[in-house]
């Protein structure tokens, strides 16, 4: 992942109105087919999530004895009533999966608030007030950003404790520098312009300049990032769940189901390939939304 | 030059303060003493206890440990580990090369691969060739690494029988390592059949390890070579009537390959933590698994300096890129 901050220079050419600018960004956006796909394909997850219970055939934790590792509905020992087969130990994968739907993009979504929220707070504070404040600030940023994500996320959650709340804040902990700088550079271009000396001139106050002020015209790059940062979350939760250190088995989390199909690689290929195929999927459409929103949100900075 | 180089040199400074600040803090922040969460749930004797507090110098005022612990990292002294009682720094020396010939197979893996495609894909753009590229960056870019891995132990080591599922080399083999590389150690022994095996147990790790990397390469070559492509100097070398080989091969390039070179420095992170997964899965004896090996057991002097040296290593790899990078252009050092 990086930072978009060094790639963002010169000035907005904003259209009067929100609502003006809102049809400018989807004339942009829709042109782009790729990302009206991923919108479609995250909505519809966010709806699975919502509903999981509802749509789900069987209770997620419920063993069914009599149909142990029981592969998918198309393959020759199949049964109908688990489509996507069932685990070691009987549990229906289709349930899991779409139960666990929760708890990936739950993970994602808090993760992506915890990083923005102290991300966009520490970048506002160091381009604001520069000098010292500013070199400590980005000093820090630097250390976190020195140590590999992944590995930082394991260290800390060795610390927490493993669980998946843990795994969250680790991981927002890790991501939430790229925020930092991208408000900050965003920040400092944006402090010298008329319209900001015009508010300090008619009294605002410092709270009011960062976040009324300046806030609003450096969302466009912060939006992209926070995109990729949820993929990236997302990524980095079930990586952690994977290797034992996020959400803790029984609980359906991708990762952790992954964890504990691992023996099984050689035997049964479904409790493998689905949990892993629904993160993949559910990234890629994050992707694709990221990329479209980038091409929209920016027009300088389109890719093809 | 000189004072360009001296410039990064003491802008890290910090940066490296700051490491060993995390690295040293991370066993004091643990909730509890060190010594009792090692002990874990077994619990210790309170004389135990004791002594063992003293013996790795818990019970003196942090700021003492603290500059004892610098003190001892000048002098290459990272602790000993818990579980085998050797120094960290020897275990962490021993593996890493291990990771490095795997991370330099998936480095080298994914220009070989990426560059071409990214600079075909740019030079067609629009074509069923740029689609069906970017389509496949996204979706290596997209990857859980960890589950590819998985799919391809299922598919070449299970189904196929082609490559072997975990491991360095084949336990019908042993030689003494003279370099650390497999590939390189495995040559030398002339042993027949060890350079094969040796192949062959790095292959699947490499693809896994390179899925990455190779994606954000593609892409970022892909980009950088449309922008070039549509500035001026492109426009004049066609306008010449250059062929359309050396107008791509020899302008274009060698200018989009500057961001390029910073994208593929940028990947040595990423890949000391994707190594962390691809060596837990294809059980590959590098600093990665010791890494999560060491978390599990609880060895903390050895997660202690594994994270330090992980964090000395990028910062290395990186200040080599910066160097190069105000080598390339100029432009940069000023």
């Amino acid at each position: 992942m990086s930072d978009t901050s060094s790639l963002r220079e010169g000035a907005p050419t904003a259209p009067a109105s929100p609502r003006g600018r809102l049809r400018e960004f989807w004339t942009y956006f829709s042109e782009n087919r790729g990302a009206v796909f991923g919108l479609w394909a995250l909505a519809a997850l966010v709806l699975v999530a919502v509903f999981a219970p509802l749509i789900a055939p069987h209770d997620p934790g419920h063993q069914f004895r009599d149909a142990l590792l029981a592969p998918p509905a198309w393959v020759d020992g199949g049964r109908a009533e688990f489509l996507l087969g069932t685990d070691a130990i009987g549990r229906d994968i289709l349930s899991r999966l779409i139960v666990g739907s929760r708890f990936s993009l739950f993970a994602g979504f808090v993760v992506v608030v915890l990083a923005l929220v102290l991300g966009v707070t520490t970048g506002l504070v160091a381009g604001f007030f520069g000098g010292r404040v500013d070199t400590l600030i980005m000093r820090v940023m630097d250390i976190i950003l020195a140590f590999p994500s992944l590995v930082l996320a394991l260290v800390l959650v060795a610390i927490l404790g493993p669980g998946l709340t843990n795994a969250m804040i680790a991981v927002a902990l890790v991501l939430q520098p790229h925020f930092a700088r991208l408000t900050r550079a965003a920040v400092i271009a944006e402090k010298g312009r008329d319209y900001v000396t015009a508010a300090r001139l008619a009294g605002a106050g410092r709270g009011r300049l960062m976040f009324v002020t300046i806030l609003p015209n450096c969302l466009g790059p912060l939006i992209v990032q926070a995109t990729l940062s949820f993929s990236n979350a997302i990524l980095d939760a079930a990586a952690l769940g994977f290797l034992g250190m996020g959400a803790q088995p029984p609980t359906p989390e991708w990762g952790t189901m992954l964890a504990e199909a691992r023996e099984f690689i050689l035997r049964a290929w479904w409790v493998v390939t689905f949990p892993g195929l629904a993160i993949l999927v559910t990234v890629i459409a994050i992707n694709l939304l990221g990329d479209g929103l980038r091409d929209a949100l920016d027009p300088k900075l389109k890719r093809s | 030059m000189l004072r360009f180089i001296f410039g990064r040199l003491w802008t890290l400074a910090p940066t490296l303060f700051g490491i060993t600040v995390i690295a040293f803090g991370f066993v004091r922040v643990l909730p509890g003493d060190p010594i009792l969460l090692m002990a874990g749930e077994r619990g210790i004797s309170a004389e135990r206890h004791a002594e063992l507090m003293a013996q790795f110098g818990y019970d003196r005022p942090l700021w003492e440990q603290y500059t004892d612990y610098v003190a001892g990292l000048l002098h290459g002294d990272l602790g000993l580990s818990i579980v085998t009682r050797q120094p960290v720094l020897d275990e962490f020396l021993s593996l890493f090369p291990a990771t490095v010939e795997l991370g330099l197979c998936a480095i080298l893996l994914a220009v070989l691969i990426g560059v071409p495609a990214g600079v075909l894909a740019a030079v067609k753009r629009g074509s069923w060739f740029d689609h069906t590229a970017m389509g496949a960056a996204l979706v290596g870019y997209s990857m859980p690494i960890f589950w590819w891995g998985l799919l391809l132990i299922i598919l070449f080591a299970g189904v196929l029988e082609w490559t072997p599922v975990s491991g360095r080399i084949s336990l019908l083999y042993y030689f003494e390592p003279v370099t650390g590389f497999m590939l390189i150690d495995s040559l030398l022994s002339g042993e027949e059949g060890a350079f094969a095996s040796a192949v062959s147990h790095l292959v699947l790790p490499t693809i896994v390890l390179a899925t990455i990397p190779l994606a954000v390469i593609a892409r970022q070559t892909r980009s950088a070579m449309l922008e070039v492509l549509g500035e001026d100097y492109v426009r004049t070398a066609r306008a010449k009537g250059l062929s359309a080989r050396r107008v791509v091969g020899l302008h274009a390039l060698r200018n989009a390959m500057i961001p390029v070179v910073t994208t593929i420095g940028l990947q040595v992170g990423l890949l000391l933590a994707g190594a962390i997964l691809t060596e837990t899965i294809f059980s590959w004896p590098g600093v990665g698994k010791w890494l999560i090996d060491s978390i599990f057991r609880r060895d903390y002097p050895s997660v202690q300096g594994g994270l330090l040296m992980v964090a000395l290593v990028v910062m290395a790899v990186n200040l080599v890129v910066d160097l190069l990078y105000g080598l390339i252009n100029p432009r940069i050092r000023h």
